[in-house]
């Protein structure tokens, strides 16, 4: 249990998938002009992570790794080079299936969110996860745990710096930091400050 | 046809460039600039797919039908980055060590999906092709500025040859280490907007704010 919690504590602070690895970063400069909008896609990014992450473990023990189709008669069979392929697929196809689950059960949330469901797809933060998950080589459980933490980190992410730069709009910016430029220098602030978190041992 | 190519390589270099005006592919442009040699791999890499994956979509592009157009074009830039992925692990396997995920992360990378989706779809192949040259190059102009900073403050290196003689070594130049940690990215490509900027004004962003001067005259 302790395992798990520390992975949880890690895979959110010390690891955080946009301050410490820089995944999903387009999204995480271009949507965070506002806090509600941040907060819809962080929540469909932990959504969305909870599910792929675990979903492609299962594809990669039992399909992808090497001498992992021994269920099937065939040790000797190597798929792991068609990983990226499949794991883009896992990720399209579960988005696809959770906007139309969301459509019909919970509307309101899908209405909130609206566009950003389908932009999920081509946020690296998501692939990211999988590709992490299998180059540490997790388990089903860790890779559970794993996702919904690099998730939820992730999401807290994107609105602390969509906090941010709702106040910032009002400050006086030179011409040529105006936007981007001083949007690059606040996430390397927030980077700095999440880099304390690296010297915890769990 | 001609000036069209010309104009498709030269304009993402500075004008339109993908990462400081367009804001795509920023991801791997923070991750994998620490040293000039992973910067330049990378760039070739990402140069190579966006180039390709243009060409190709833009050759089938009068056959997609558009409601399922994203998942062909993420099958076609997979397998080519599968491709490359492949040919990094042959013939420079510690460089691609280094790379880490950042490889396989090309398929998203919103450069190769957004030139496809931008360009490619409305345009000629052979354009497109030198489109994503173009924009490819873009990214690796601004990835090998950044490593260019950041190796040579952070480490005193060059491509790992020793430009400048660290102190540690006998030298009298003592190693900036915050250039090589993450948010020294974030600095250098926020500064480099800033001097890109100031030299073209066109590309400045509106403020949504002005700051009213007020006047000892003026009754508010």
């Amino acid at each position: 249990m302790e395992h798990y919690l520390s992975l949880f504590i890690r895979s959110i602070f010390i690891e955080n998938l946009a301050l410490a690895f820089f995944l999903g970063m387009c999204t995480f400069l271009a949507v965070s002009k506002k806090i509600e909008t941040a907060l819809g896609l962080g929540i469909a990014v932990i959504l969305v992570q909870m599910i792929t992450v675990p979903a492609n473990n299962i594809l990669y023990q039992y399909l992808l790794k090497d001498g992992a189709l021994a269920w099937a008669g065939l040790p000797d069979v190597d798929l792991s080079f068609l990983g990226l392929i499949s794991y883009i697929g896992v990720v399209a196809a579960m988005v696809q299936i959770l906007e139309m689950v969301m459509d019909k059960y919970v509307p309101a949330l899908y209405n909130a969110l609206g566009i950003f469901l389908p932009l999920i797809t081509v946020n690296c933060a998501i692939l990211g996860g999988t590709l992490f998950m299998v180059e540490r080589d997790y388990n089903l459980a860790e890779s559970a745990v794993y996702g919904v933490g690099s998730g939820l980190g992730w999401a807290m992410a994107i609105t602390a710096i969509a906090g941010i730069r709702e106040k910032l709009k009002y400050s006086d910016v030179p011409d040529g930091l105006q936007g981007l430029g001083i949007t690059f220098i606040t996430a390397g602030l927030m980077a700095l400050g999440f880099m304390a978190f690296s010297g915890i041992q769990l | 046809m001609a000036s069209e190519i010309k104009s498709s390589v030269i304009d993402p270099l500075i004008d339109n460039n993908p990462i400081t005006l367009q804001v795509l592919g920023v991801c791997s442009a923070l991750a994998v600039t620490t040293n000039m040699m992973a910067a330049l791999v990378m760039g070739i890499a990402l140069t190579t797919v966006t180039a390709f994956s243009s060409a190709f979509i833009s050759s089938i592009r009068n056959h997609i039908p558009s409601s399922i157009r994203i998942i062909v074009q993420m099958t076609i830039i997979a397998s080519l980055v599968i491709i490359v992925d492949q040919v990094l692990k042959a013939y420079a396997y510690e460089i691609s060590k280094q790379l880490s995920v950042f490889v396989g992360l090309i398929i998203t990378n919103c450069i190769v999906l957004g030139r496809a989706e931008a360009f490619a779809m409305k345009n000629p192949p052979v354009l497109s092709f030198f489109d994503g040259i173009g924009n490819g190059l873009g990214y690796s102009l601004i990835l090998l500025v950044v490593a260019f900073f950041r190796e040579l403050l952070g480490a005193g290196k060059l491509f790992g040859h020793q430009i400048i003689p660290v102190a540690n070594e006998g030298g009298w130049y003592i190693p900036n280490g915050l250039m090589l940690l993450p948010p020294s990215a974030f600095f250098v490509i926020g500064l480099l907007i800033w001097a890109i900027r100031s030299w073209k004004k066109e590309q400045v962003e509106e403020a949504d704010y002005q700051i009213h001067q007020v006047h000892r005259t003026e009754v508010l």
